[in-house]
């Protein structure tokens, strides 16, 4: 009884706050309300009882992923009217692209049967008496290794190759150099005055060591 | 009590509920005599006395001040998105309280002792930076945007070597639950083995907590007040008190990961004799002492070096350590699971 109005209740809010992701009119209210539709999310995810992709979902699509969508939109200047100008003429196309992701997320579902090594899997697992986290470990380090692998490969990838794109050729950066620092001696940085009241002081040296 | 009334789903409503207040109180009343004991350890290490004037010891400071932060006027600046602007310190206190329904403060002394514990703890830590962002953007000013912005990433990239280090005590553990990673401990504490872990992640508690010598996304100097200038009354005091209470919430997870929890320092009688939710605080207290003296004796890092240290330095000594802590456990056989 609870349970179920839980579950009505986070599926309401999910399903409310991911619509207004695409209606809202502020970029950055539509990064929040999709981070709301994560949270609500992972509490279904608990409530199917699987706390680790819950707690997973929420580390990394929460706390990294769309940090730094805000990150970016915040700092986006947006001009609203311009946004709404072509709304019009591209509603047909939008809807028409909407309608066949949705026939084949509905198309895929429905011819969706679990393998038989995956109902194998669940049944053992459950016997077992391992944890969600330990039966997920446990297939993604044996039966999966490859894929799991190749996915961490793929993500290695797309790391360097933004650090690529951003790294710039010949622009050198100001970079601190702590033992160039340390190893100056004292009368290098520091020259000790003692000023006559009235008379000033005599300008100092030009150093050399100043670019 | 499997049966009877709290078996019943009233009576584990009202049950968790007497729990949470059972908790909530004495860390309320913690998080006061936090911001007491900070002015008091600074006022001793410069030499000064701190508040001294209201109640005894000047031990009615924390209420003065609360009743003064009640009795100020909340101003919403020109232009700040409002309903953003309030939520953003709620959002930043409610979860450094959240965090407390997992932490155990005595075996199976939790108000939630669930499977995924520490990540769930790891999940609301990450989600801190929001409070943070919002208040930044939300204040529609430029000194508590460029806080919000120095904030973020500076706790993304300490965020990092914080998981890693967990990842080295959980190799160590074998499981993800609180009460098991403190069991785990009766041995020996990891602050033994894994003394460069502890290091390596008090220093990074600092930087998410965003205390000296890494309070740069407030850096009075440069930045004014940070993401929090804009904020005046109780929702400045929602920012402060959010403060504070995450560095207990960080001092138990350090207190849980390497000092044992609530165990004593050896299993003989005298020390057994204390309790455990005693010997917890008391090492709460302790990690929170540290925590003071750091803010009392360090200058605040530069930016670049603060970005150099986290990138540069502890993620890719944490990940050495961790495929050292992993070699040996298997080297040896010290696997928790064979």
């Amino acid at each position: 009884m609870i349970e179920q109005i839980f579950f009505y209740m986070f599926s309401a809010v999910l399903l409310v706050s991911a619509c207004m992701v695409i209606t809202a009119r502020n970029p950055v209210h539509s990064v929040l309300f999709l981070i709301l539709a994560f949270l609500n999310a992972a509490a279904l995810f608990v409530m199917a009882g699987a706390a680790f992709l819950a707690m997973v979902l929420v580390i990394v699509y929460v706390g990294a992923v769309a940090v730094l969508f805000l990150f970016v939109v915040m700092m986006l200047d947006v001009d609203f009217i311009a946004l709404r100008e072509g709304f019009q003429k591209f509603l047909p196309l939008g809807l028409t692209v909407g309608f066949v992701l949705m026939a084949e997320i509905g198309l895929s579902l429905a011819g969706f049967e679990a393998s038989g090594t995956m109902r194998l899997a669940a049944a053992t697992h459950r016997v077992a008496g391992l944890s969600d986290a330990a039966s997920i470990g446990d297939l993604l380090y044996t039966r999966y290794l490859y894929v799991f692998e190749l996915a961490g490969l793929l993500l290695v990838i797309a790391m360097i190759g933004a650090i690529v794109l951003t790294l710039t050729e010949g622009a050198r950066p100001r970079r601190q150099d702590l033992a160039r620092q340390h190893d100056r001696p004292i009368a290098d940085t520091l020259t000790l005055v003692k000023p006559v009241i009235g008379a000033g002081i005599a300008p100092l040296p030009a150093r050399e060591d100043v670019p | 009590m499997d049966t009877g009334f709290f078996a019943s789903d009233l009576g584990i409503l009202i049950l968790t509920l007497a729990k949470a207040v059972a908790l909530l109180v004495p860390l309320l009343i913690g998080v006061a005599y936090l911001t007491y004991a900070e002015r008091k350890v600074l006022a001793a290490i410069q030499l000064r006395r701190g508040p001294n004037v209201t109640g005894p010891f000047g031990l009615g400071q924390p209420f003065a001040d609360a009743l003064k932060m009640l009795f100020k006027e909340t101003v919403i600046p020109a232009g700040a998105s409002r309903a953003l602007f309030l939520v953003a310190p709620m959002i930043t206190f409610g979860l450094a309280i959240l965090a407390w329904a997992v932490i155990p403060v005595n075996n199976h002394w939790a108000i939630a002792n669930i499977n995924v514990g520490i990540l769930y703890l790891f999940a609301i830590s990450s989600l801190g930076v929001y409070g943070v962002i919002i208040a930044g953007w939300a204040s529609n000013s430029k000194f508590a945007f460029l806080g919000a912005m120095r904030s973020a990433a500076q706790m993304i990239s300490y965020e990092v070597s914080i998981g890693i280090v967990i990842l080295t005590v959980l190799v160590c553990v074998g499981s993800l639950n609180l009460n098991a990673i403190v069991l785990a401990q009766r041995t020996v504490w990891f602050a033994v083995p894994l003394l460069p872990m502890l290091v390596v992640f008090f220093i990074s508690a600092l930087a998410e907590t965003n205390r000296a010598p890494f309070d740069l996304p407030e850096g009075e100097s440069e930045i004014v007040a940070g993401f929090f200038v804009e904020y005046s009354a109780m929702s400045f005091a929602l920012f402060f008190l959010g403060e504070y209470a995450n560095m207990i919430l960080m001092s138990a997870l350090t207190t849980i990961l390497f000092f044992g929890g609530w165990l004593p320092i050896a299993p003989i009688a005298p020390f057994t004799w204390i309790p455990g939710p005693i010997w917890f605080v008391a090492k709460v207290a302790m990690v929170l002492f540290v925590f003071l003296w750091v803010r009392a004796t360090l200058p605040r890092f530069r930016y670049d070096q603060l970005m150099q240290l986290g990138w540069k330095v502890f993620l890719p000594f944490s990940l050495v350590w961790l495929v050292i802590t992993a070699g040996a456990l298997e080297a040896f056989g010290w696997l928790p699971h064979g």
